[in-house]
């Protein structure tokens, strides 16, 4: 009797410590101010199912997928190429509905894009006629936001490293710069689901590991959740707190392989070349 | 980016430029001092009033290059354009020396048909009233009927490449009439239309509506699906889509277009002028061949080709500034 009692006191509480937690940011550091409705935001997928359509024929690339990400969270969609991880991507952005299953967005059902939920592609793709700082500000003039939006791409621009580079045209970065602006193009719109298609593919070795660990100094610093696409199994293991296996076509969840590691990690971390080999043997790879 | 490659080009000439370069407009002073001689002190086959004046030019030509010759270093940038076409110069003055030669001089060329330059000096300095209105009608004549159609030409594309539904209709249309030459529609236009000046603001406008259209509408259809969606993500309207985004890209597009518009405005505006209106370059060329003046119609030629050369070097200036952010544009 006691026991029950407590125990609804305990479920009518909880969700209230959570948020409290959500609003000061998980983790260590504290000391970030509360700021409402910025922040990571819960994602859930249930069930979703989508096919192409190629010359009248159903091409199924996504298999009743489940997938549920805790606000402020880093999960890792691994996958050869092909699978439909990066359709799971689109899906979640709202950029196109998926034939059947469920996605939602702290409970409220994904109906489309929207500036919290925001997609970084593997090309850069900044628009070639604009100013480093004109495609930063292109969400907030496409929302028609009041205020300095030079002073917030400004930011945006320092906190991905690239100040200095605001009059330049995309024609005149490197890859890795590109790929900076695109993220800042995506962070001063502060979105609360960060979706990233292979956003380092592209780039050469050295400059991918530099992006590995900017990108999750942007996520420690802004905690918005973070689903990530890849086909690199350490760039999954060094980043994300969670790697999702998908090895097949269509795909479906085969492995939620959970990462419990402290950041910054290393590759050679007996735990990780130990996690490594496991998710090989899941897609069929010899180790 | 022009004055760049050419200053990088004139660099190393520099060094050697005391030895070389006087010398080159040395030459070409002196070139243009012997057609002013020729033209004064050869006996001339006919009567040409303008004689004296030809040559009095050309001597003050040859003057100032000599004179400017040592001083060009000094000049700066006009004095870098000076040496860049020195060899230009010398050779243009060696042309009307040929061209003073085979008619006025030994009449080699038949007279009526064949004028020298002094006539066509003649004409300037005596008909520039007429000729010059005849240009400003012209210009006219052809900015309404351009602006029109290129407003109407880009409007159109846009339309046809991102409504699927205009796309539908208007597609069948455009691709019949389209290709139709613009002054195959003189005959219909000049009873259509309440003036000949109508009729021909509206065949310009043909002319120039049909290659934009086209242009704008491949453009706007070929532009990379990945910058839709990163807007839409970003929260833009349709009219952003649009404006913001198809147009922009679509646009070093839309200028070749323009370009081609330009170009085929040009032939129409003649067309129109020497059958109809009653007035601009194309009826004074008509006019000029009237009355058999065809010193007349040389300069009419002239001039045209300076408008038609200026309007398309107006047209790539503002693709210059407009489209600064692409890499390797042909330079005019």
């Amino acid at each position: 009797m006691v026991a029950a009692a407590l125990e609804r006191t305990f479920d009518r509480l909880l969700p209230q410590w959570r948020a409290a937690a959500r609003r000061d940011g998980p983790g260590p550091t504290r000391e970030a101010p509360p700021r409402p409705a910025v922040g990571g935001a819960r994602l859930g997928v249930r069930a979703v199912s989508h096919a192409f359509d190629i010359r009248g024929t159903p091409l199924p690339v996504l298999d009743r997928v489940d997938l549920d990400v805790e606000p402020g969270g880093f999960v890792a969609l691994l996958g050869p190429s092909g699978c439909g991880k990066s359709t799971l991507l689109r899906l979640l952005a709202g950029l196109e509905p998926p034939d059947s299953g469920r996605i939602t967005l702290d409970g409220q059902p994904v109906e489309g894009p929207d500036p919290s939920r925001l997609l970084v592609f593997q090309d850069p793709t900044l628009y070639p006629w604009r100013t480093v700082r004109g495609n930063v500000t292109l969400g907030l003039e496409a929302r028609g936001v009041a205020g300095d939006r030079r002073e917030r791409a400004g930011a945006a621009l320092r906190l991905v490293g690239l100040e200095g580079f605001e009059d330049a045209y995309p024609h005149q970065l490197s890859g890795g710069m590109a790929q900076r602006a695109a993220l800042a193009r995506a962070l001063v719109n502060e979105p609360r689901l960060l979706l990233l298609d292979e956003p380092l593919g592209k780039l050469d070795a050295l400059t991918r590991l530099a992006m590995q660990a900017e990108l999750l100094r942007l996520w420690r610093e802004k905690r918005f959740t973070a689903v990530l696409v890849t086909h690199d199994v350490e760039e999954a293991l060094v980043l994300a707190e969670r790697v999702i296996v998908l090895p097949d076509r269509p795909a479906s969840v085969r492995a939620d392989i959970a990462v419990g590691r402290p950041y910054p990690r290393h590759r050679d971390d007996p735990e990780l070349v130990r996690l490594r080999r496991e998710i090989l043997a899941i897609l069929g790879q010899p180790t | 980016m022009a004055s760049l490659s050419e200053g990088a080009g004139l660099a190393p000439r520099e060094g050697r430029a005391a030895g070389r370069l006087p010398l080159a407009a040395l030459g070409a002073g002196a070139a243009w001092i012997a057609l002013a001689a020729a033209t004064q002190l050869l006996p001339e086959a006919g009567d040409f009033p303008y004689t004296g004046a030809f040559a009095t030019t050309s001597l003050a030509a040859g003057l100032a290059l000599l004179a400017l010759a040592p001083l060009a270093h000094r000049l700066g940038h006009a004095g870098a354009w000076l040496r860049h076409r020195t060899p230009w110069l010398a050779v243009l003055a060696l042309a009307f020396l040929a061209w003073e030669l085979v008619t006025a001089k030994l009449e080699w060329l038949p007279m009526p048909f064949f004028p020298p330059p002094q006539a066509i000096l003649e004409v300037f300095a005596e008909d520039w009233r007429k000729l010059g209105g005849s240009t400003l009608n012209s210009l006219k004549l052809l900015a309404g009927g351009y602006l029109i159609g290129a407003a109407a030409g880009v409007a159109l594309g846009v339309a046809i490449g991102w409504s699927r539904t205009v796309g539908y209709w208007a597609h069948p249309v455009l691709r019949f009439v389209g290709p139709l030459p613009a002054t195959a529609w003189l005959p219909l236009a000049f009873f259509v239309f309440p003036s000949s000046w109508s009729a021909s603001t509206f065949l310009v406008a043909l002319a120039t509506g049909f290659p934009v259209t086209v242009l704008t509408w491949s453009g706007v259809a070929g532009v990379n699906k990945a910058y839709f969606d990163v807007a839409r993500t970003l929260g833009a309207s349709q009219r952003f889509l649009v404006l913001r985004v198809a147009v922009p890209a679509a646009l070093p597009h839309v200028f070749v277009g323009l370009f081609m518009g330009l170009g085929g405005s040009f032939a129409v505006l003649v067309v129109a002028e020497m059958l109809g209106v009653k007035s601009g370059l194309g009826w004074y060329l008509q006019w000029a061949q009237g009355w058999a003046a065809y010193a007349n119609l040389y300069a009419a030629l002239i001039v045209m080709a300076l408008m038609c050369s200026g309007l398309i070097t107006l047209l790539f200036r503002l693709r210059d500034r407009l489209l600064s952010w692409q890499k390797g544009l042909v330079q005019w």
